[in-house]
């Protein structure tokens, strides 16, 4: 019985991989949160804007890397972050612009505006791969690693090893920081307090003289900022393939409907609740409960619950499973 | 006679396109003064109420306050001008704290709103015990206090209520209108439009008792509670 | 319902766009975009059905449809005996298992009074219940998978007329629907949205993964086809004279005539939806769909069952999808569960539904040969477009390769423009509902 080689192996392979995975999925379903309180639609182009924002952050960093231009140890993606950011606010705020706006005024049905959101999902996806292929791109530098598997070994003594990558610690620490400066900026300023009366009343908004255009705005700009950072750290910590940023659609729509669409604190635990049972249900737990296992017991199988393929699957029975019991999510979204 | 502080004069429209619901209906309200519209059920009280406020478009007659005319304005700018309005359902932002919904209130005001706040917490002490609670997880009394509150925080000229006491326990009621005379007292005009007319004639000023969209009696509140006529048609004898 | 001259003037300047590629592009081209339009078609009018009829969001087209393909290798394979040997029982056995713990768990969530004791009870049902099936199920999957994996390595089908699969597809993809509705249904409204989206990413996992059941990536080819095929064409003497006659080469013209093979089935298959579902559209039951479409409260006030008509609006209509997978299936030979992709199966199903006219069964028609068309034509217009602009640079430059190879991605811009011009423009389609 080896209890602290098997902690060492969980955290290794389990814990910190879904840590990263779930910020990044929380930071995607923020926006959509987000989306759907103030414009009051599902935005089916959460996963390809993101693509999008990522590509642009792509080419800040080769045109940082080609000029010489760096932050080492960090990678030089958290430099062209920036850029991104512009490129995605002025972006959105175009799309809503030429789309969404007209549909606001003739107050359009949710349903026309998904369309219209599926129509901006085509156009995006078309210029991602106008731009960067279909292929992975890999746009990683710096120092790869805090601390290696051997450097662990070496300095514990422990049989088990254990990594931290510095995309996957980045990615923790900047999901932590911009959740605690959203929630602030919600919670504490007045167009953050102006957007979440826009969210509960809208009427009532309006008569208060708050202006939903300006609202709409700002909720654009957070969205832009928070898919620029879930797509770049997402890229750094696995490689950037638009596809995959697609397929992550449904994995954020799973995490902001199980928090309780509308609340951004049940986004985040969303978020950490999918990515923890997708890793959890598909790991291969039998290197953990061989170090646990009294001698000559150990497991002989994978004692993988399912293979990695039907992560998809694990995410739509959480899904089923919450709503069935509690149809407004963790915390009390709301039913559309 | 000056003109009163906000008066809806011979106003004839409805919603939309649609058919006229009000014919050459007049409302008004003196400062400092508590103006009252009863009537039965489908008369159009609220939406001459809501015709004052600019919800509703108007075919004829004019809306004036302090003397402007304000007809053509959009409730928005209405409420620049120094009308607070309180809807009848959803009138206050359930998931936001009672703090927060005052501060919401006052949205349209640059100078420092602590003042003011602290006339509404003074006139509503419950709520300002209850300033870091969900304005949703209220009872409904306190909701309306809230909702009042929340109307109080641009400091108008004039506050519009739309059936204040609906659903409400008696108790709570009183004790609401009572609140309301403060209000009046301050120097602010009310309109309000109320189910229970006798309560609510008790307390007002000037009555309107509305029938089909006109004006069939309008007196001092007083007058029309001892008007034999009223009494038999509109307050059950 | 009756078509307008209007509608018909539009199929008929649709007719003669495909007329111009037979003409200037190849015959073979035009075939290939009439054939797949076809499918496409049914595939929208499935879609229609839910969306135009009902209002109800199915973003899981493609697992329908897969679902439908996996029926052709089902049924017109052969079965594989050393495979069946090897673990055939073991995995229907396992299958059972399976069956039997979910609908034990959904027994106890029945029979037992809600608190953490039933929560506990399901979960413990499930955990032993996955821990014997895996045990049966396991074993049998390698086995089975270990029969000559090159060729096969699954257990094959059934070895009946391919045409037969065509509704068996549809009962499966209506099976898969009716799980689908039976959770989601009645929910919430966005509900079915996520749902099928789910469902859909599952249907194509499993496909991928389960080896056994249809050799997953590996693909199954040579599947049996409904019309002869282009080789077998050659030899006929009157397909030989026909290509004495049109000018065309031998090969050329057993393709063309195999084409229109398919043509002629689809087009019979299309012909029976339409008729059908027309029907269904003016009858009393087509009424009281839209009814609940437009006005689901007063729907349900006036006593109707709301969810139970959703639900089998959604089953119908999933069929039909179900079916138009296997037809395609059919029609290539083969099953790649690589190939499947929401953007093409789920998301532009959904662009033909909106262009050609929601609602409208005619209309959902026209959008998928208009969409279609252009899904097919974009790409080499794109690629004209960048030869255009690029002709001045250097042959070997980077820019020009790159503008060259994103030809390939002109579709996609131009269907979501396509798309969000419908939807600002022309909100009701090109042939609106009546």
């Amino acid at each position: 019985m080896e209890p602290l080689n098997a902690l060492v192996s969980v955290t290794n392979f389990m814990l910190i991989p879904a840590l990263a995975y779930g910020s990044q999925l929380a930071l995607g379903a923020l926006g959509i949160t987000l989306i759907f309180s103030i414009l009051r639609f599902a935005h089916f182009a959460h996963g390809d804007t993101m693509a999008l924002g990522t590509a642009a952050v792509i080419g800040g960093t080769f045109f940082f890397q080609s000029q010489g231009i760096g932050i080492s140890p960090l990678p030089t993606a958290l430099l062209a972050i920036p850029i991104g950011i512009v490129v995605m606010i002025l972006y959105l705020l175009a799309a809503d612009r030429m789309v969404y706006r007209y549909f606001r005024k003739v107050k359009a049905k949710p349903l026309t505006f998904v369309m219209a959101s599926l129509g901006v999902m085509f156009v995006t996806n078309g210029l991602t791969r106008l731009f960067m292929g279909v292929g992975e791109t890999r746009f990683e530098d710096g120092e790869r690693f805090i601390f290696t598997v051997r450097e662990f070994r070496e300095f514990t003594g422990l049989a088990e090893g254990m990594a931290l990558r510095s995309a996957q610690a980045i990615t923790i620490i900047t999901a932590l920081v911009v959740m605690v400066i959203l929630f602030w900026f919600l919670n504490r300023t007045r167009a953050g307090k102006s957007m979440r009366a826009y969210s509960d009343n809208e009427d009532l908004a309006l008569l208060s003289g708050i202006n939903p255009e300006r609202v709409v705005v700002i909720t654009w700009t957070i969205t832009a900022i928070l898919l620029v950072l879930a797509g770049t750290l997402y890229g750094l910590d696995k490689g950037f393939r638009p596809f995959n940023y697609f397929q992550l659609l449904l994995p954020m729509f799973a995490a902001a409907i199980l928090g309780g669409l509308g609340s951004p604190l049940g986004a985040i635990v969303g978020a950490y609740v999918v990515a923890f049972a997708e890793l959890g249900i598909t790991f291969a737990w039998r290197r953990v409960f061989s170090y646990l296992a009294p001698e000559g017991m150990e497991p002989t199988s994978m004692m993988q619950l399912l293979p990695v393929d039907y992560k998809f699957a694990v995410t739509f029975a959480i899904l089923v499973i919450v709503l069935l019991f509690r149809p407004t999510g963790i915390f009390r979204g709301k039913v559309i | 006679m000056a003109d009163p502080v906000l008066i809806g004069e011979n106003m004839t429209g409805g919603y939309g396109n649609g058919p006229d619901i009000l014919h050459d209906c007049t409302i008004a309200v003196e400062k400092g003064q508590i103006a009252v519209i009863v009537g039965p059920n489908g008369a159009g009280k609220s939406t001459a109420m809501k015709a004052v406020f600019g919800m509703l478009n108007l075919r004829q007659g004019s809306v004036r306050l302090g003397g402007d005319d304000i007809t053509a304005l959009t409730p928005q700018a209405r409420v620049r001008k120094g009308m607070g309005f309180v809807p009848q359902t959803s009138n206050i932002f359930p998931s936001m704290t009672v703090e927060e919904n005052l501060e919401m209130g006052a949205f349209i005001r640059d100078d420092d709103i602590g003042s003011t706040m602290e006339q509404v917490y003074t006139l509503f002490p419950i709520l300002r015990d209850k300033r870091r609670q969900a304005a949703g997880e209220l009872s409904g009394g306190q909701r309306q206090q809230v909702a009042v509150g929340r109307a109080l925080m641009t400091q108008p000229t004039v506050l519009m209520l739309d059936e204040p006491t609906a659903g409400v326990s008696p108790i709570v009621m009183d004790e609401l209108f009572d609140r309301i005379i403060e209000i009046a007292r301050t120097g602010i005009s009310i309109l309000m439009v109320e189910q229970n007319a006798r309560q609510a004639l008790g307390i007002a000023d000037k009555g309107y008792v509305m029938v089909q969209g006109e004006n069939r009696y309008t007196d001092t509140g007083e007058a029309l509670l001892a008007d034999p006529e009223v009494r038999k048609s509109f307050l059950g004898g | 319902m009756s078509l307008t001259a209007r509608d018909l003037g539009l199929f008929a300047i649709m007719g003669a766009v495909l007329a111009m590629v037979a003409m200037f592009q190849s015959p073979q081209l035009a075939i290939t975009i009439l054939n797949m339009s076809l499918i496409s078609a049914i595939m929208a009018l499935g879609v229609n059905m839910q969306w135009g009829y009902a209002g109800l969001f199915n973003v899981g087209i493609m697992g329908f449809t897969a679902v439908g393909g996996l029926a052709v290798v089902l049924i017109a394979m052969p079965p594989v005996p050393e495979a069946w040997a090897a673990g055939g029982l073991g995995i229907l056995l396992g299958l059972m298992l399976g069956v039997a713990t979910i609908l034990a768990a959904v027994l106890v969530y029945k029979r037992m009074s809600p608190g953490a004791l039933r929560g506990l009870a399901i979960f413990a049902v499930l955990v032993v219940g996955y821990f014997i099936t895996s045990q049966v199920f396991g074993p049998a999957k390698q086995a089975v998978e270990a029969v000559n994996p090159a060729a096969t390595g699954y257990l094959g089908g059934a070895n009946l007329p391919v045409i037969l699969s065509w509704p068996v597809g549809a009962v499966f993809a209506a099976g898969v629907a009716w799980l689908v509705g039976k959770v989601s249904l009645g929910l919430r409204s966005d509900y079915l949205a996520i749902a099928t989206l789910g469902i859909s990413e599952i249907v194509i996992a499993v496909l991928k993964h389960e080896r056994w059941l249809a050799r997953g990536v590996n693909n199954v080819t040579g599947i049996d086809r409904p019309v002869p095929r282009p080789v077998d064409l050659q030899p006929q003497p009157w397909v030989q004279s026909l290509a004495d006659t049109m000018g065309w080469s031998l090969s050329q013209t057993a393709s063309i005539v195999s084409g229109l093979g398919y043509s002629v089935l689809f087009l019979i298959v299309l012909g029976i939806l339409i008729w059908l579902a027309e029907r269904a559209l003016n009858s009393p039951w087509g009424r009281m769909m839209r009814a609940i479409r437009d006005n689901e409260v007063s729907a349900r006030a006036m006593g109707k069952d709301v969810t139970r008509r959703h639900l089998m609006i959604f089953v119908l209509g999933s069929a039909v999808c179900g079916l138009a997978g296997a037809m395609m299936v059919s029609m290539d030979g083969q099953l790649t569960p690589g190939s499947y992709e929401p953007l093409r199966f789920t998301f532009l199903i959904w662009v033909m539904v909106i262009v050609g006219g929601s609602g409208n069964n005619w209309g959902s028609v026209l959008g998928a040969f208009v969409i279609w068309f252009l899904w097919v034509q974009v790409e080499p217009a794109g690629r004209w477009v960048m030869e255009t602009i690029t002709s001045n640079m250097d042959v070997g430059s980077d820019l020009r390769r790159h503008l060259l190879d994103s030809a390939a991605y002109m579709r996609l811009l131009t269907m979501g423009v396509a798309l969000l011009l419908m939807l600002r423009f022309a909100p009701r389609g090109l042939i609106p509902e009546r």
